[in-house]
């Protein structure tokens, strides 16, 4: 397609015919060796050009005014669930920055140009990253007033939640924070008064009521408009960034019904989170965004780059950590990650940052969730009980795997699967009903993260922070020596025992509901709440046992030794890890949000021990366990291929297979060429001299061919089903009264991977990994012989794990 | 640089794209009204005084206990000693932008209802009597790029048969995605 690069093409050709020549005389072989068309007459014109569609002149000199300067459109697009060809698109990319840079001499129009190309990219970030923190921004918002919608409404105005209700009241007392004559519950506006069994009942009633209709509201929605919008979004955004196609994943509906639909089902009570899904969010912002630029509109792989800024963007508005958003993006989600989309995505990241900052949503100008405000020391013998919590960590994330994949492929091959809308209503049911009783599981996981995390100071007033007060001496920096448990710390203790089972079981059920799920905090929430108990007891422990060898050295009565509120943070970290089995990221995502730099070595023991219990559990992540669940075309860039196969076991056809379907360079007409795209399905077909020498020319995909053909049909004078179609430089002349032949050598790929057959395996998946390819051919003795294809190499994998080859569905 | 943005299907975006821009500036050009600011301070129990919780509208260097505390519950001498225990925060909070953004959710996930109804019980009354529409029939696989046969030919290429062309490519788009999630589960579990 590109001149320049065909110029040079045409003098090789010229010098691989002579060493072919050679190289068959040493072989024996008997090939033909006549057809004139691959060496190119000396005295023609190297440069020519290349040229599809257009007339041949009298004596079949093609001339220079067959140069098509734009392509057929649709030529270089990819069907939807399909494979890019990496390579491609980076040549395409690079050729274009070629060009531009070498206009760019030309005139001062063109270094303007050059210009604002160069700076593109830095536009489009700055927009994803406005627009993201924006509506990051208006989905805080609008979950913290849905949330509280549940439980009553504000006279004031009917936006504001509980918290802006009673934000400027005078009634609020110290133990209840939240009493304001303003802020009225259901009960209350019906019955008349909030006290009695009476408006019990009612406010349950309202409570349940109103989490039914959001989450109706929320499936009904993305079932009638937009059903990709369901689900985490992860695991197809991480399918994606490796070279997948799902169109329609990204668009504007998507986005619009997952915002919407993302606050009725985290408003609606049920143990999910919103940090997936504001990946997904994300994503969608900067494909569209992508649309406004020429250059990442019409380029696959730029595109992902910009997707995985993207990804980066999403973490850090849900947490409010850029430097954790990008850690994550590379540790998890990306396939690629250039060094050049690490400054990118970092400024993304900030931006949607700073843009959600001066938007305000938690009210207080903090961008940070779970605000951690204390700083007491840990002493290194607490890491035997924060190794505990790793562990802990570790098998609920192998259990929680487990459990989640098999509820998963349930609903899938099951009628559990036919009533999504059902499905919905009883779990939320089922959650509202067991959740309102206990008041750990009726506030929002957010608000209970965040009050595990929180320390117990003289300022707090909380159920779980009443402790027997011996002696209030303000030491320093508000903290209070361990103190005995009172009986409503106990009351605190086994409520939050209730809640850890009940979290525990719901989300294996709520994730992967047609909903837009998340699971980063109902995993942070059982961890959180593990760890608290666990400190509680070490505090409580350490109190009345201080006379004990391990308390004696550093904890004497009176001294602030033990802080529960560590405990839940690093019980919080070391279940996440468990599930995703993040590392880096975790820790950075972590102290981020806590803003504890003292605490990363605990969080780190913690996180390697989940991972590495969790590892010999079970192998993969959840994210990769569901995109193996679905049978994503995803190969994973982690695993070691260590197998002694070779490419000849792994390639095809088989033996009981027919031939290789091929395609020769010329001699085939219109109507054979459109018979074997019938006849077949492949996405692809290897071009051959002959099929006698099957000597290799190029490869041509199917959707090229389709489109060239109709379009040849349709535009071009005289191609009819008989013409012949050549693939070579220099169509030879036709016999008076034939139809005019059609050229196609510019969709072909001039320059096809090929392995020969004794390669092992090892290195051809590295290949793939590496290049990212979608095929790869396979030759014997400088002939062709077979060709492997991405899903070829994964249903391998599959079979040498001793797992169904059959569970890789798409192409 | 920037291409052009023709088609009628691109304004959704431009339109979710406005209302962002809307909120922002809306935010930012709000002043602050007189309950839009506070000072929170909190008093621990104090010997035998009860904690207590003082709001007030100050501004931020006159955000201490001394301004806040008001009357206040220990004698002249104590009051320092009562005054450490206590803690003062200046928050601040922009009401405007709760209120729009609350609104412009709200009217949002009205409009998407009333449209999801629309087409759940309107919308089959009215095809039923058109004569052209073409009916949908579910194509397997991926789109095709054989240009395709619009609905009636001869129609003209006014705003409304475009905006109905969009429509129904939209619909048929929906029902594939339907089919390949709920339908046959290939997709997101």
């Amino acid at each position: 397609m590109e001149n320049t690069g065909y110029c040079s093409e045409s003098f090789n050709s010229l010098q691989s015919g002579t060493s072919d020549e050679d190289m068959v005389e040493i072989a024996g072989a008997t090939l033909d060796f006549s057809s004139t068309d691959d060496v190119p007459p000396l005295d023609r014109d190297f440069c020519s050009g290349g040229s599809y569609g257009g007339v041949d002149g009298p004596n079949g000199v093609p001339k220079l005014m067959d140069l098509l300067d734009e392509p057929v459109p649709g030529v270089g697009t990819y069907e939807d669930f399909n494979t890019i060809d990496w390579v491609r698109e980076k040549s395409k990319d690079r050729d274009r920055h070629r060009e531009i840079a070498t206009k760019s001499k030309e005139s001062t129009w063109a270094l303007m140009k050059s210009i604002s190309d160069a700076f593109s990219g830095w536009l489009l970030m700055l927009l994803v990253g406005l627009m993201s923190g924006a509506l990051a921004g208006g989905i805080d918002i609008s979950a913290h007033w849905m949330t509280d919608l549940k439980e009553g409404v504000c006279l004031n105005g009917f936006w504001f939640n509980h918290e802006h209700c009673c934000w400027n009241s005078n009634e609020t007392t110290f133990q209840e924070r939240d009493k304001c004559p303003n802020w009225k519950s259901w009960a209350e506006l019906i019955v008349g008064t909030n006290d009695g069994p009476f408006a019990y009942i009612m406010n349950y009633l309202m409570y349940v009521c109103w989490a039914l209709l959001f989450s109706f509201l929320a499936v009904s929605l993305v079932r009638a408009f937009a059903p990709y919008a369901c689900g985490s979004g992860i695991p197809e955004i991480k399918t994606i960034l490796s070279g997948f196609i799902i169109r329609g994943y990204l668009g504007k509906w998507t986005l619009m019904i997952k915002t919407i639909t993302l606050v009725l089902a985290v408003s609606s009570g049920l143990s999910l989170g919103k940090e997936g899904p504001l990946v997904h969010v994300a994503c969608c912002c900067a494909n569209i965004l992508c649309h406004l630029f020429t250059k990442y509109r019409k380029n696959e792989a730029k595109r992902r780059e910009v997707l995985s800024a993207a990804a980066a963007v999403g973490v850090s508005v849900a947490f409010g950590a850029p430097i954790g958003g990008v850690l994550f993006s590379l540790e998890e989600v990306s396939y690629y990650f250039p060094l050049k989309t690490l400054w990118r995505s970092f400024f993304a990241a900030l931006v949607a940052a700073f843009t959600l900052r001066s938007i305000n949503p938690f009210g207080n100008s903090r961008l940070v969730l779970f605000y951690v405000e204390f700083h007491s020391p840990w002493h290194l013998l607490e890491l035997i009980p924060f190794v505990l919590l790793g562990i802990f960590g570790g098998i609920w994330g192998a259990f929680f795997i487990r459990a989640n994949i098999a509820w998963c492929r349930r609903r899938k091959t099951t009628r559990l699967g036919h009533y999504p809308v059902l499905e919905v209503l009883v779990v939320t049911a089922i959650t509202a009903v067991l959740a309102f009783p206990n008041s750990y599981t009726r506030m929002s996981t957010s608000e209970l993260i965040s009050e595990l995390f929180n320390d117990c100071g003289l300022l707090d007033s909380s159920q779980l922070c009443n402790y027997a007060n011996i002696s209030v001496t303000k030491s320093s920096s508000n903290s209070l020596p361990d103190r005995p448990a009172g009986h409503d710390v106990y009351t605190a203790m086994w409520q939050l025992a209730l809640a850890l089972v009940f979290k525990l079981l719901l989300t294996v059920v709520t994730f992967g509901m047609k909903v837009p799920s998340g699971l980063f905090i109902p995993s942070m929430a059982v961890g959180a709440i593990a760890g608290r108990l666990l400190g509680v007891g070490m505090e409580q422990l350490a109190y009345y046992h201080h006379d004990w060898i391990i308390f004696r050295g550093w904890c004497s009565p009176g001294a602030d030794c033990i802080t529960p509120g560590l405990y839940a943070m690093v019980g919080a970290a070391a279940c996440l890890g468990g599930v995703t089995r993040m590392t880096v990221s975790l820790v950075v995502i972590m102290f981020e949000l806590t803003g504890g730099l003292e605490y990363i070595v605990p969080l780190m023991a913690a996180t390697m021990t989940s991972k590495w219990v969790a590892d010999a559990l079970g192998r993969e992540g959840i994210y990769e366990a569901h995109i193996r669940l679905n049978g994503y075309p995803f190969l994973e860039s982690k695993e070691e291929f260590s197998h002694k196969t070779l490419a000849m076991d792994v390639m095809r056809p088989r033996r009981s297979d027919p031939p290789l379907s091929v395609v020769t360079q010329d001699g085939m007409s219109v109507e054979e060429v459109e018979a074997l795209i019938a006849e077949t399905s492949y996405s692809g077909f290897p071009v051959v001299v002959s099929h006698e020498s099957q000597r290799l020319v190029g490869f041509v995909l199917r959707r090229d061919l389709i489109i060239s053909i109709d379009n040849a049909r349709q535009r071009q004078e005289g191609v009819v089903s008989p013409s012949k179609i050549f693939f070579t430089e220099y169509t030879p002349p036709q016999p008076p009264n034939s139809p005019p032949p059609l050229k196609l050598r510019g969709i072909m790929d001039l320059s096809p991977f090929t392995v020969t057959d004794h390669t092992a395996m090892d290195i051809v998946v590295d290949i793939f990994r590496k290049l990212g390819l979608r095929q790869c051919l396979v030759t014997h003795n400088g002939r062709l012989l077979g060709i492997i294809t991405k899903k070829d190499i994964l249903k391998h994998m599959a079979q040498m794990a001793n797992r169904d080859p059959d569970s890789i569905l798409f192409n | 640089m920037l291409s052009s943005i023709p088609q009628s299907l691109r304004t959704p975006a431009i339109v979710l794209l406005f209302l962002v821009v809307l909120e922002v500036t809306s935010q930012a050009h709000a002043d602050k009204s007189f309950e839009d600011v506070r000072c929170k301070c909190i008093c621990p129990p104090y010997r035998n005084i009860k904690g207590h919780i003082y709001n007030k509208n100050v501004s931020q260097k006159d955000c201490n206990c001394l301004h806040v505390v008001e009357p206040m519950p220990v004698p002249g001498h104590d009051v320092e000693a009562y005054c450490l225990l206590c803690e003062c925060k200046y928050e601040e909070r922009s009401s405007n932008t709760i209120k729009v953004t609350i609104i412009i959710y709200l009217s949002v996930v009205g409009a998407l209802l009333l449209y999801m109804l629309f087409l759940l019980l309107v919308d089959p009354l009215i095809r039923k009597h058109d004569p052209y529409t073409m009916p949908l029939h579910n194509e397997e696989e991926s789109e095709d790029v054989r240009p395709r046969v619009e609905g009636a030919q001869g129609r003209g290429n006014t705003v409304l048969e475009r905006v109905e062309g969009a429509q129904q490519r939209w619909k048929k788009q929906v029902q594939e995605q339907r089919k390949t999630v709920f339908d046959r589960h290939k997709l997101l579990s």
